[in-house]
């Protein structure tokens, strides 16, 4: 049903549609305002920094103070600088997440809806093993190997969402299959991939990019907790979770080097699932 | 009838724990794979820098790390089946000594916030479900929206400035003097406990807000009501029972969610179990005993599973009846 719905609505244009999605929902209005605001944090933050984020400017754990907003951390980092900088790395792994989730999860599900038999059946009973471990497990076992990096943690944040998005691609492919213009071009003679391109994607793209939000959530969540136990981004670099690792110890000391990164964490995480809760909820209609 | 019935029962059972069985392998041969295709093994992890060929090709040997793959896995599983869970390489102790008083401390971390957890989600589910709309269920709804999105160490962070900053009541960190029982500290528990619940609490509640919400305004409800039962009654008598299927799988749900929920909490305040043996290990990067602890958590995981499953088997029948 969506997918007669996201046809229809394809030549309005995307600005229009999104803007209708968020009308008579104040919270959803406010949530996407201040996620427009974070993100311009996230992404300009680096430029007005006061000082270098892997810069030593004072006595480490010292509070709030007139050339200090925030106090300095463990090492005499200055806090506001150091939050400015670090969530980029937040954001951008997650998306890198998504992207190589997306790849790998959308070819199984093409190829498993488009052939079915044992392709289908042995592709989702994979699937189903790789749903059968808790996420932050298979994390940790995943960079056991190496002790953690941000090439595990890309890899295992991607393999956690594989699944999800391999049986939503599949059961949108296998009934977009058996339509009539995809059995007509069959019957011309018309190759894989331009039937992929021209009949199935277009038609599954709307379903498939229907809880886009809600994984990019789960995406930053998991990345973010893997960067709290250590197994991710290597400490000296700046990151929102590391941050609350490394300053733990100033917790009655310098409370501010944890307070700042923990909130823009929690406002971040709350407003995408906020939007992402919008988006999903007019689809569903 | 009932003899065919409770066969098919007993049937249903048996291929649940097949499944359970079959899936702890899988999980067995995961973890062997995960921790030996990628690059680096154990012995160079060990050397480190000062690694020559000649003391990794002996420290390979002395770990049995020459071995082929299979015989290696084969050796490994059938010491888990004889109960012998390997030898930890940075602490050079058995790693069933290493982990020993641990697996308590997490079991009675996990079996405290259980207690807690259902008839709270319970509690709450069948107040917001039945009053839809409600003020209640306003603030309840925003508090679980949050609490599904914020990560547990966030959550876990702010608490702990929150209750032991600022205000001093509770210790930040739960430093459980080694061979006590958590019980007997509960100061210490406080903190992770209700990190858990806070997060816990968030998916499960709305779980049973649904389940109480179409219960409360199906037809038989509906029937019931029209026939004059008074609305206390009709809670009790029809919406309850559906809360209470809800409620098995929130067990099961929560399970899922309790196995990653313990590993972040017992690193945010130092908690002395197995989640947190879990995290140091991968750091250092110590094989055998992530592979021990990794597949003891999701044997635990795989068994909540199954008796939720098995709960679940057994109470849908009596509940379809009812509709």
């Amino acid at each position: 049903m969506s997918v007669t719905e996201a046809t229809a609505a394809r030549p309005g244009r995307p600005l229009t549609a999104f803007r209708r999605r968020f009308e008579g929902r104040r919270a959803g209005q406010v949530a996407c305002l201040l996620l427009a605001l974070l993100l311009l944090v996230v992404v300009f933050g680096p430029l007005v920094a006061p000082y270098g984020a892997s810069e030593i400017v004072g006595i480490p754990y010292s509070g709030p103070s007139g050339s200090h907003w925030l106090g300095t951390d463990y090492l005499g980092h200055d806090v506001l600088s150091r939050v400015l900088d670090g969530g980029r790395s937040v954001v951008a792994y997650a998306l890198l997440a998504m992207a190589t989730a997306y790849g790998v999860g959308g070819v199984a599900g093409l190829v498993a809806g488009l052939r079915g038999g044992l392709v289908d059946a042995t592709l989702m009973r994979l699937m189903d093993v790789i749903l059968a471990f808790p996420p932050i497990l298979l994390l940790l076992v995943l960079a056991s190997g190496v002790g953690g990096s941000t090439a595990i943690l890309v890899a295992g944040v991607a393999l956690v969402n594989v699944p999800g998005i391999a049986r939503v691609v599949r059961a949108a492919t296998a009934e977009v299959a058996t339509r009539s213009y995809v059995e007509a071009a069959v019957a011309r003679g018309a190759g894989t991939v331009p039937i992929l391109r021209h009949d199935v994607l277009p038609n599954i793209a709307a379903t498939v990019a229907a809880d886009a939000g809600t994984r990019f959530a789960i995406s930053i969540l998991l990345a973010a907790s893997m960067n709290f136990l250590g197994v991710g981004i290597e400490p000296p670099s700046p990151d929102w979770a590391v941050m609350m690792t490394e300053n733990r110890s100033g917790l009655t000391l310098q409370p501010w080097a944890l307070l700042a990164p923990a909130l823009l964490l929690a406002t971040l995480t709350v407003t995408v699932s906020v939007v992402a809760d919008v988006l999903t909820r007019e689809e569903e209609r | 009838m009932a003899g065919v019935k409770r066969q098919s029962l007993g049937g249903l059972v048996a291929r649940r724990v097949g499944i359970a069985v079959v899936l702890l392998w899988i999980v067995s041969l995961l973890v062997f794979a995960a921790t030996q295709v990628l690059p680096g093994d154990t012995a160079s992890a060990i050397l480190g820098k000062t690694a020559t060929p000649d003391s990794l090709a002996q420290l390979r040997a002395q770990l049995g790390l020459d071995r082929p793959l299979l015989q290696q896995y084969t050796d490994w599983l059938g010491g888990l089946l004889h109960g012998d869970l390997g030898r930890s390489l940075a602490a050079g102790l058995p790693v069933g000594d290493l982990i020993g008083d641990r697996v308590g401390a997490t079991l009675t971390l996990a079996a405290v916030t259980l207690v807690l957890l259902v008839p709270l989600a319970l509690l709450l589910g069948v107040l917001t479900g039945t009053r839809r709309d409600g003020k209640l269920d306003q603030v309840v709804s925003w508090i679980t929206l949050a609490g599904v999105a914020v990560p547990e160490f966030v959550t876990g962070t702010l608490l702990a400035l929150l209750l032991a900053t600022w205000l001093g009541w509770l210790p930040a960190v739960s430093l459980i003097p080694p061979g006590e029982s958590p019980l007997a500290h509960p100061q210490y528990m406080v903190l992770p406990v209700l990190t858990l619940l806070v997060a816990g609490l968030a998916s499960t509640v709305r779980l049973v807000r649904v389940g109480v919400a179409q219960a409360a305004a199906a037809d038989y409800t509906e029937m019931a009501r029209l026939s004059g039962i008074p609305e206390r009654r009709v809670v009790r008598r029809w919406v309850l029972p559906n809360a209470l299927a809800a409620g098995v799988q929130v067990i099961a749900l929560t399970a899922q969610w309790l196995v990653g929920g313990i590993v972040i909490v017992e690193t945010v305040f130092q908690y002395p179990g197995i989640g947190q043996t879990l995290v140091q290990s991968v750091q250092s990067q110590d094989i055998p005993v992530v592979q021990a602890v990794a597949l003891l958590i999701a044997a635990i995981y795989v068994l909540l599973n199954l008796l939720a499953d098995i709960a679940l088997v057994l109470l849908v029948p009596r509940l379809r009846s009812a509709r």
